[in-house]
């Protein structure tokens, strides 16, 4: 499954950091890059093992919130 | 308390920290001041701790880490002004920082804008509105005064003035009529169009503008990597060398001091916000600059190889002269026009489009035609049996040419291919044909030179005649004619190799692999050339080639402006350690240097966006 969030205007690379160290952490997470100067992330996690609301949640802790998926 | 909204907490903090404030200084540190001071601590830095802790679980120590240590250790010592005061400045320095980052982004916003809502199409017979994700291929699309267009296509009906800001940067309005091409995105101000959709949704050039722009401004620069990398073991480094401080000196106040101060925003922050404001500048000019390296390389740039055909010329024959003898002008651009009708070559194409001006429609017919290939073409018209072609089809047919021999060669010699019209022996006329010089390749070429580019060279598989008449006319310094495209190549590898840093600019497919072995390909004209448009590292998205030299600019402006960023950040982190080993700067003192110094970098990054409008200073563009 393949995903794009929209996170509202990240503003330091130490924020991608963070993220970035999350989603590696993540279980089901196949691939993923986060954008800083778009602040997008975009990723394809395995269904089956984690789903969208679970890494929006994760993304949610951090601190950041997420505006539009697609 | 976590679900306030930014901007309220914002507000609340404000408020708080400025009755802590008063309180301090009317009552000093009283139960109800430090009330309101632990009071701001949490609303403002409820999230910084939060945020401090969830990276913690994934192994990551960043700004928010220091300064929960910091505020902590504040409140621990009885240094609550400290602590409200570090908070509601980190939190505010956060929000203005997001506020003004979004400006440096915003032509890339702008963009984003101009992407078309709705589309009306014709379905069962309807006029109909649907979402432009929705259009199918082949379907036919209308647009009326004031719409965007939402598909790629071809006009089928109508005639419209197009604004194709969104795809070339040109604002100007550019006629369009049945079978032109249109692009999604563009605005039709006047006239009404039927546009067949050929691409739609994510496949239009306008979606993949987006794409390549966004995925550009992610790109990142050398520098920027190194920066990166230097931060990920900078701030742990910090914590460690904050707990030897105090250890050695015992003094906590300082080690807190100089955990605050250490945070390195502005530092990481001053390339990507002056790349992201670059780039979107570029864009806004019809210049794509695919990423942070690309706009470093750029302005290092020693010598700019052109492609001729389609790249310093227009790449369409066009009618220049037309001599004719004993016959009346008109005439002989007729029957030229008619019997070329029966060819598809690309100089007949241009005799008839030459004649179609001149006369309106064609008339007459073409009664019967022979196409004799390399040479030219055998006519009959109105009963008469013309010859129209090269020196070789009339030679080969009996005709003497020695009076008009001092008159083709001087053509050629110009670089122009001469055409012959024969009749019974006679030649009636010459017509003279050249693919013509772009207007402002002139002034770009003046221009780049003054750039203090080394050596501007021409590489074109047109003979040696062509090309030296076009490097003369335009100031070129070398050219390199009749070559293969894997001639190209090796030519720009050679030029590497003498000169350095090599650019090639070129517009099709057949400098494609030129473009690839350059140190920098730039393609122009990028607006429905799929091939150049990916291949390239940069793509000039008009036929405005002078726009070449706003791009060189640019990235000087832009890496300029990165470097001013670097220092200034690194400055102020020196000061600011200076003044924390001689105690004049203290934690919230700290910390208001800091976020200032973040802002003052984003904000220098800001001015980038105005880069080449009118006013911006004309000494910063020669530089």
């Amino acid at each position: 499954m393949k995903k794009t969030y929209q996170l509202d205007t990240l503003t330091c690379p130490s924020c991608t950091m963070k993220l970035e160290g999350m989603l590696k952490k993540t279980e089901g997470v196949l691939e993923y890059e986060v954008f800083f100067n778009t602040s997008k992330i975009k990723l394809e996690y395995d269904e089956n093992v984690v789903d969208s609301e679970t890494i929006k949640n994760r993304i949610a802790k951090l601190g950041f919130e997420v505006l539009k998926e697609k | 308390m976590t679900k306030l909204s930014k901007k309220n907490r914002v507000i609340i903090a404000s408020v708080l920290v400025v009755i802590s404030f008063i309180l301090k200084e009317l009552q000093g540190y009283a139960p109800i001041t430090i009330a309101f001071m632990l009071g701001t601590t949490l609303v403002a830095g409820i999230p910084i701790f939060k945020n401090a802790f969830e990276a913690l679980k994934y192994k990551i120590v960043g700004i928010d880490a220091l300064v929960t240590i910091a505020v902590t250790g504040a409140l621990f010592i009885g240094e609550y002004w400290e602590a409200a005061a570090v908070t509601f400045l980190f939190m505010l320095g956060d929000y203005l920082e997001s506020r003004t980052i979004e400006k440096t982004r915003s032509s890339i916003r702008a963009l984003l804008d101009l992407a078309p809502d709705t589309a009306r199409v014709i379905r069962e017979g309807q006029e109909i509105e649907v979402d432009p994700e929705d259009v199918l291929e082949g379907e036919i699309v209308l647009i009326k005064p004031g719409e965007k267009i939402s598909v790629d296509g071809v006009i089928i009906e109508g005639n419209a003035y197009i604004n194709q800001a969104a795809i070339t940067g040109e604002s100007l309005p550019v006629n369009r009529s049945v079978e032109d091409g249109v692009f999604s995105g563009t605005i039709v101000e006047s006239g009404y169009l039927k546009v067949r959709a050929d691409r739609v949704g994510d496949d239009t050039t306008f979606a993949r503008i987006l794409e390549m722009v966004e995925e550009a401004q992610d790109k990142k620069a050398k520098t920027q990597k190194f920066l990166e990398k230097f931060s990920r073991y900078y701030t742990p480094g910090i914590i460690v060398l904050a707990t030897l401080l105090y250890l050695v000196t015992r003094d906590i106040v300082l080690s807190l001091t100089l955990l605050v101060i250490a945070c390195p925003g502005a530092l990481v922050i001053s390339t990507p916000v002056s790349i992201v404001a670059g780039i979107g500048n570029g864009a806004k000019h019809g210049v794509l600059v695919k990423g942070g390296e690309i706009m470093e390389k750029l302005g290092k740039i020693k010598v700019l190889a052109f492609d001729k055909t389609g790249t310093l010329t227009l790449g369409k024959p066009m009618v220049t002269d037309v001599l004719a003898f004993g016959i009346e002008k008109d005439e002989l651009l007729r029957v030229t026009a008619l019997a070329e009708s029966y060819s598809e070559h690309p100089l007949g194409r241009a005799i008839i489009n030459y004649a179609k001006e001149e006369l309106g429609e064609i008339q007459g017919s073409l009664e019967d035609a022979q196409i004799i290939t390399g040479q030219g073409i055998k006519a009959k018209i109105e009963g008469k049996e013309y010859l129209i072609g090269n020196r070789r089809l009339l030679l080969d047919n009996g005709y003497k040419l020695d009076t008009y021999e001092s008159i083709l060669q001087e053509e050629e010699d110009i670089g122009q291919t001469a055409i012959l019209i024969g009749l019974n022996m006679n030649v009636m006329g010459i017509i003279a044909i050249a693919d013509i010089v772009r207007e402002d390749a002139k002034d770009l070429i003046k221009n780049l030179k003054s750039l203090g580019i080394e050596k501007v060279v021409m590489l074109t598989g047109d003979n040696e005649r062509a090309a030296k008449a076009i490097s003369n006319e335009l100031g070129i310094d070398e050219w390199y004619s009749e070559l293969m495209p894997e001639d190209k190549v090796k030519a720009v590898i050679t030029l590497q190799e003498k000169y350095g840093a090599t650019a090639m600019v070129g517009d099709g497919v057949n400098d494609a692999p030129a473009l690839a072995s350059a140190e920098l390909g730039i393609a122009i004209g990028g607006a429905g050339k799929d091939v150049a448009m990916e291949t390239a590292d940069v793509v000039l998205m008009s036929e405005e080639i002078k726009r070449l030299s706003h791009a060189i600019g640019l990235s000087r402006a832009t890496v300029r402006n990165m470097k001013q960023n670097i220092y200034f950040a690194i400055g102020v982190a020196a000061l600011l350690l200076l003044g924390v080993l001689v105690k004049t700067v203290n934690l919230s003192f700290g910390m208001l240097v800091h976020e200032l110094s973040v802002l003052l970098v984003i904000i220098n990054a800001v001015r980038l966006l105005g880069y080449g409008d009118k006013g911006f200073s004309k000494r910063k563009v020669m530089n």
